[in-house]
């Protein structure tokens, strides 16, 4: 098996989803299934190959360092779930 | 007349003779999304007030004698996944759904410029994950050629609503094939640009190294209009590519001589539908007869494809969807105990099952201990997929293949297996991988379902890729529609 139920908990740990006893064994099974095929690449050999992160060769990519346009404070709340004194609201964090 | 069945070409010169107004014309559109949008249910948000206001604008030029250009007052569906400044874009996600958006795209941007009139927003793949329509939040869209089967997806309504004339063209995004594989399925044109060519700003990213915005036409004039105007530089993203913007309509010659033409064996191999290979066969002799020389070739690692971007593709997307967590837009579950909380209900109740599926497998595959046997071998298995493209390109100007293994396929057919469903894509993911166009032709049916030609250019070489497309599409003729 690729992944158990234990690896999918603590994946979904990691990504910060709420997953209930249910979902962990159809997500285990289903995942498992695709890892499996995922996974055939590792039998590969590319011992002398780069890895690629991006089809088109580009690097440094810069531009002059000046002030643009910015969002003005409301607007940039505008789709606030909860604002306050030009601030995102969130629930109590410790 | 029905108006709405026309091109972006012929409404054009309608709308420079005087012939038709700008209004009309979206009265037409509207009519017929009256019509039929019940049975396909191709968007997700109608703006009928906003594109009528707009059409009078196109038409007030029109009659002050101003020059327009060939996109003004042409009615335009954009998928849901690209932001547009006051219009709700949800991403097809119940987490987005009362998301509006404080700025507007560069892609939509430059054609709103150009005086497209803005129809709607169309249904789409929860986040552009899926390749039916299926996985929408919202509900799914039915393909028109046969509305018991899906339109392919991920950019499924942005398909229908050309195939079901409730748009003369339309706007979508292509990670492994979203634009090209529904638009196979629908009987369309649907082109990806080279990765880089169309700016991803305003784009709701899903991967960012493969994501490409690109057309869905009536025709390959229509696409070649459309894609004059959607390229370009952008400051806002760093991975567009400068370049001379060429007129790609210049490059629509209908003829062939002497232009090379491979066949990847690999494409037209087992798990391609042998009634499609018949069909693809087919288009290759017209090919050959229009002058061109076809030859079978070979790209050995592109098997290898799939796999590759089932860890890439979702390894980006758990990345990029960390942004959703219920602070500064979209859902967030009412009675938080504290943040930890507020992040994992908030995600679990706003995402769909396919989201979730591959957050996990890209947060699997980037995660301590698995990183190198995952995400870095198909870092370097997509090098030796580019290796190919590149040893294939030094002997052909394009490569063609089918689009699709199959035809469009039932509703609820392969929803329960993940797997079979993303089987759906492999002849449109390795070009992705490797930063290529590609464009999907109609080239016939199967059953009465259409059947998709794919024409797989150069980095950058569009021009080669639509002059062969438009060569094809002369000489095969297509003028089917679906009975709606």
């Amino acid at each position: 098996m690729a992944i158990s139920e234990k690896d999918v908990k603590h994946v979904a740990w990691l990504a910060r989803l709420a997953l209930s006893d249910a979902e962990v064994e159809k997500f285990a099974k289903q995942l498992d299934v695709i890892l499996e095929h995922a996974g055939k690449i590792a039998e590969l050999d590319t011992k002398d190959v780069q890895p690629t992160a991006h089809a088109i060769p580009l690097k440094n990519v810069l531009r002059e360092d000046k002030v643009g346009r910015c969002l003005a404070p409301e607007v940039a709340l505008a789709n606030a779930p909860h604002q306050e004194d030009q601030a995102f609201v969130v629930p109590r964090i410790v | 007349m029905e108006l709405f069945k026309l091109t972006i070409h012929e409404l054009h010169e309608k709308l420079v003779s005087k012939e038709i107004s700008a209004k009309e014309l979206a009265q037409s559109v509207f009519s017929r999304i009256d019509d039929v949008e019940e049975r396909v249910k191709s968007y997700i948000t109608v703006t009928r007030d906003v594109a009528l206001a707009k059409a009078d604008e196109i038409d007030k030029k029109i009659a002050g004698g101003e020059r327009i250009g060939p996109l003004a007052g042409i009615p335009t569906a954009i998928k849901d996944v690209m932001n547009t400044e006051g219009i709700r874009t949800t991403c097809g996600s119940k987490i987005l759904d009362n998301y509006i958006p404080v700025y507007t795209s560069t892609a939509v941007k430059n054609l709103l410029e150009e005086g497209i009139v803005m129809t709607g927003k169309t249904n789409m793949d929860e986040f552009a994950m899926g390749s039916s329509t299926e996985n929408s939040g919202f509900f799914v869209t039915h393909n028109p050629w046969d509305l018991e089967r899906v339109p392919g997806g991920s950019s499924g309504g942005s398909a229908s609503v050309v195939a079901a004339d409730e748009a003369i063209f339309s706007l979508g995004s292509d990670t492994g094939g979203s634009i090209r594989q529904p638009a196979a399925l629908c009987g369309i044109v649907g082109m990806k640009p080279t990765y880089g060519l169309v700016s991803r700003f305003g784009l709701i990213a899903f991967a960012s190294s493969l994501d490409q915005i690109g057309p869905f036409t009536k025709d390959v004039t229509d696409c070649a209009i459309v894609l004059n105007h959607l390229i370009g530089h952008d400051i806002n993203d760093s991975t567009s590519v400068k370049i001379d913007k060429p007129d790609y309509t210049k490059a629509l010659v209908n003829d062939l001589n002497g232009i090379k033409i491979g066949v990847p064996k690999e494409l037209m191999a087992e798990g391609i539908d042998s009634k499609i290979k018949a069909v693809i066969e087919n288009s290759l002799k017209l090919l050959e007869a229009n002058g061109a020389v076809v030859a079978e070739t070979s790209l050995p690692n592109i098997e290898h494809s799939l796999s590759a971007y089932y860890i890439i593709a979702p390894a980006e997307a758990s990345s990029n969807l960390a942004r959703f967590d219920g602070v500064r837009y979209g859902y967030r579950v009412p009675d938080a105990v504290d943040l930890i909380d507020m992040y994992m209900r908030t995600r679990a109740e706003g995402f769909g099952d396919e989201v979730k599926r591959r957050i996990m497998l890209g947060t699997y595959a980037l995660s301590a201990g698995y990183y190198d046997a995952y995400y870095g071998q198909a870092q370097k298995v997509r090098t030796l997929i580019i290796d190919d493209f590149n040893r294939a390109f030094t002997d052909y100007d394009v490569l063609v293949s089918p689009t699709t293994p199959t035809t469009a396929f039932k509703i609820g057919e392969k929803v329960d297996d993940p797997l079979k469903m993303y089987l759906s894509d492999i002849c449109t993911i390795p070009v992705n991988l490797a930063g290529l166009p590609g464009i999907s032709v109609p080239c016939g049916t199967v059953d009465g379902l259409p059947v998709g030609l794919q024409v797989i250019g150069k980095t950058l070489g569009e021009e080669m890729m639509l002059r062969v497309a438009y060569s094809f599409e002369q000489s095969f003729g297509w003028s089917e529609k679906p009975k709606l």
